[in-house]
């Protein structure tokens, strides 16, 4: 055990999730230097570092700074998204499969980011708006669906895939009435997608991810003691109740801007948190560890998606789904296997 | 701490019915009683994780309903039946998860936390397990990780549901003694559920001895326990002799079998 401490703040972390953690940020920050030096127009990396502080040629500055840079902490900041809270649903269900891609409020922040695009013509605020509440209605209904005097991880895990798919067709059916153009960029918007984003996404989910940071300081000790039975945390003054519901608004408004920016991105959240686990070895939320996980997934994800299928580029949802497809098939297997899904 | 008219029980059902009594303040009590006659039951409903049907908890004169859920976890701890550990944890952690009553968000983890992890760790006898995974342990070494976690919660008021189980008979009578010395030493309140009768009156300073839901008798063990009592409430016909240890009652079953001398 460690203790960190900033300001009159302080946790103790074990030594392993510390070096992870570390290692993880090293890893990242090698990783966007790659995602800005490689591709059809490569650079070195003097030539990289230069353009990012603007002092590059004007070629450089356009195609580093201006265009692969923001797509780069864009990729990063919604991986951090997705993988904080898919550590946060994954520790108040207990179950790997509790992460919001799984149980549906990913794609209930799809239907309400569609609902604007579609059908009130917003703007890029406005669809992150509409994705956050579309999550936190779908996170309502899942939670009166699933609660009865108490909420029961595992009913929760079903009633939101349930519901998922009910969401599903809704999302096809505004994407079925929608016109012509609009309904090719929503559905390219729907495979989840980062080409072509900008410094206002990047802004956008990076003050989601601000206000997200100061509600993980606050749900940190809970979500840890949560992990025990409902009756153990009880006993040390917790309302269990109360800690999940906080989670799951924290993990909604994470997991939604997230969405608005870069589209229902599957995987991210459903495999950051385990990748953790058996990284650190160690229980607990770990969200730390799960977001630099998730951010360095999805960067890497998106490089691939943007140069190995040159000529084309393909969305970044395409291959997460493919590569999350199979692992989710494989998990499903697994936890029926020990009995809990 | 004592009980006023409490009845407990789980959705319709009651369990423990309109219970009024007292557990001495800076002794040790012991609640014995067959198996499912809410002794579980009536000890959540001690520590507010089962809200009363009927009457009321009162903890220093005043109700646990009306009284924080935070504040009474610095004065009462509980180590339930059967307790489940998060996957992968090490004894350190979980046991420094006790002082969670004792922190606020922006109250840092300090030397007195340090102390509280380190003395239930030497009490308990696993300060050598503490990097070691919970998951990883024997029956016995886990239930002393238990008692160390809810020893390091530093409470006036100490609960445990049959905390000898899964324990050896060296174990047991440590355990036991490990108990005795916390309320002599800091006049720590304890409440226990036994299933040993014996070591229930050996180590008890007050006997509660419960029956579907209702208290038969209560009191010194040296003065309540007969063997009358037990057959009423075990429905088991016994012999009890002095301990010749400790002068207690010691209970000695009679079987079918076995059975020599005048009871033939
Ligand atoms: N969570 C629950 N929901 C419904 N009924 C319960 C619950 N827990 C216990 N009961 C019932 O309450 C009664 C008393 O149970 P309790 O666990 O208090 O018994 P106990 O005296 O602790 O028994 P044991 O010696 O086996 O631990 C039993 O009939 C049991 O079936
Ligand atoms: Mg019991």
């Amino acid at each position: 055990m460690t203790l960190l401490k900033a300001g009159p703040y302080s946790v103790r972390v074990n030594h392993r999730s510390l070096i992870v953690g570390v290692v993880l940020l090293v890893l990242l920050v090698a990783a966007l230097l790659v995602t800005l030096s490689a591709g059809t127009n490569a650079f070195p990396m003097d030539r990289v570092v230069a353009a990012v502080f603007g002092s590059g040629t004007p070629a450089e500055n356009l195609i580093i700074g201006e265009l692969r840079l923001p797509r780069a902490v864009v990729a990063a900041l919604v991986g951090i998204a997705f993988g904080v809270s898919g550590g946060i649903f994954q520790s108040i269900t207990r179950n790997p499969l509790g992460s919001p891609d799984v149980v549906g409020f990913g794609i209930g922040a799809s239907t309400g980011a569609l609902v604007v695009l579609l059908i009130l013509k917003g703007s890029l605020a406005a669809t992150s708006i509409g994705a956050v509440v579309g999550g936190a209605v779908t996170a309502a209904i899942v939670f009166a669906l699933s609660s009865r005097g108490g909420v029961a991880p595992l009913r929760l895990v079903l009633v939101g895939i349930g519901l998922g798919a009910a969401l599903n067709s809704l999302n096809s059916l505004l994407i079925v009435r929608a016109q012509v153009y609009d309904a090719q960029s929503a559905s390219a918007w729907l495979v989840g997608n980062l080409v072509g984003r900008d410094w206002d996404e990047a802004r956008l989910v990076g003050g989601i991810l601000v206000a997200g940071f100061v509600l993980c300081l606050v749900l940190h000790r809970p979500l840890s003691l949560s992990e025990f039975s409902d009756e153990r945390s009880a006993s040390f003054g917790l309302s269990t109740d109360r800690t999940r519901l906080l989670a799951v608004g924290t993990g909604v408004l994470l997991a939604s801007g997230a969405v608005a920016v870069a589209g229902p991105i599957q995987f991210i959240a459903l495999t950051a948190p385990q990748v953790t686990k058996r990284l650190t070895g160690a229980p607990g939320p770990n969200l730390v560890v799960s977001g630099l996980t998730g951010a360095l997934l999805l960067v890497l994800a998106d490089l691939a998606a943007r140069e190995a299928f040159q000529p084309r580029q393909l969305p970044v949802g395409v291959l997460t789904g493919l590569v999350g497809g199979a692992y989710l098939a494989w998990l499903l297997g697994r936890e029926w296997r020990k009995g809990r899904a | 701490m004592k009980t006023q008219n409490l009845s407990l029980g789980y959705g319709e059902r009651t369990v423990v019915g309109d219970l009024s009594l007292e557990l001495p303040t800076g002794r040790i009590t012991m609640i014995v009683g067959p198996n499912a006659c809410g002794k579980s039951t009536f000890l959540r409903g001690l520590a507010r994780l089962l809200p009363p049907l009927a009457g009321a908890v009162l903890l220093d004169g005043r109700a646990l309903a009306e009284t924080p859920s935070r504040e009474i976890a610095r004065k009462l701890g509980i180590l339930p039946q059967g307790p489940i550990a998060p996957d992968g944890i090490t004894v350190g952690d979980l046991v420094g998860r006790g002082r969670h009553p004792h922190q606020g968000l922006f109250r840092r983890w300090n030397a007195e936390d340090d102390a509280a992890v380190t003395q239930a760790l030497e009490a308990t006898g696993t300060l050598e397990l503490t990097g070691r995974a919970v998951d990883e342990l024997s029956g016995g070494q886990r239930q002393r990780v238990w008692i160390a976690m809810a020893l390091a919660q530093r409470t006036k008021v100490l609960l445990l549901d049959e905390p000898t189980t899964y324990l050896d008979v060296s174990h047991q009578v440590e355990v036991l003694d490990l108990l005795t010395d916390l309320n002599q030493r800091d006049g720590t309140t304890i409440v226990a559920v036994l299933h040993d009768l014996n070591l229930a009156c050996r180590y008890a300073d007050h006997l509660i001895v419960m029956k579907n839901g209702a208290v038969v008798v209560a009191g010194e063990p040296g003065s309540v326990v007969t063997a009358s009592l037990v057959e009423e409430v075990f429905g088991m016909p016994c012999r009890i002799v002095p301990d010749p240890v400790s002068r207690t009652p010691m209970i000695v079953p009679i079987g079918r079998h076995h059975v020599f001398e005048e009871n033939q």
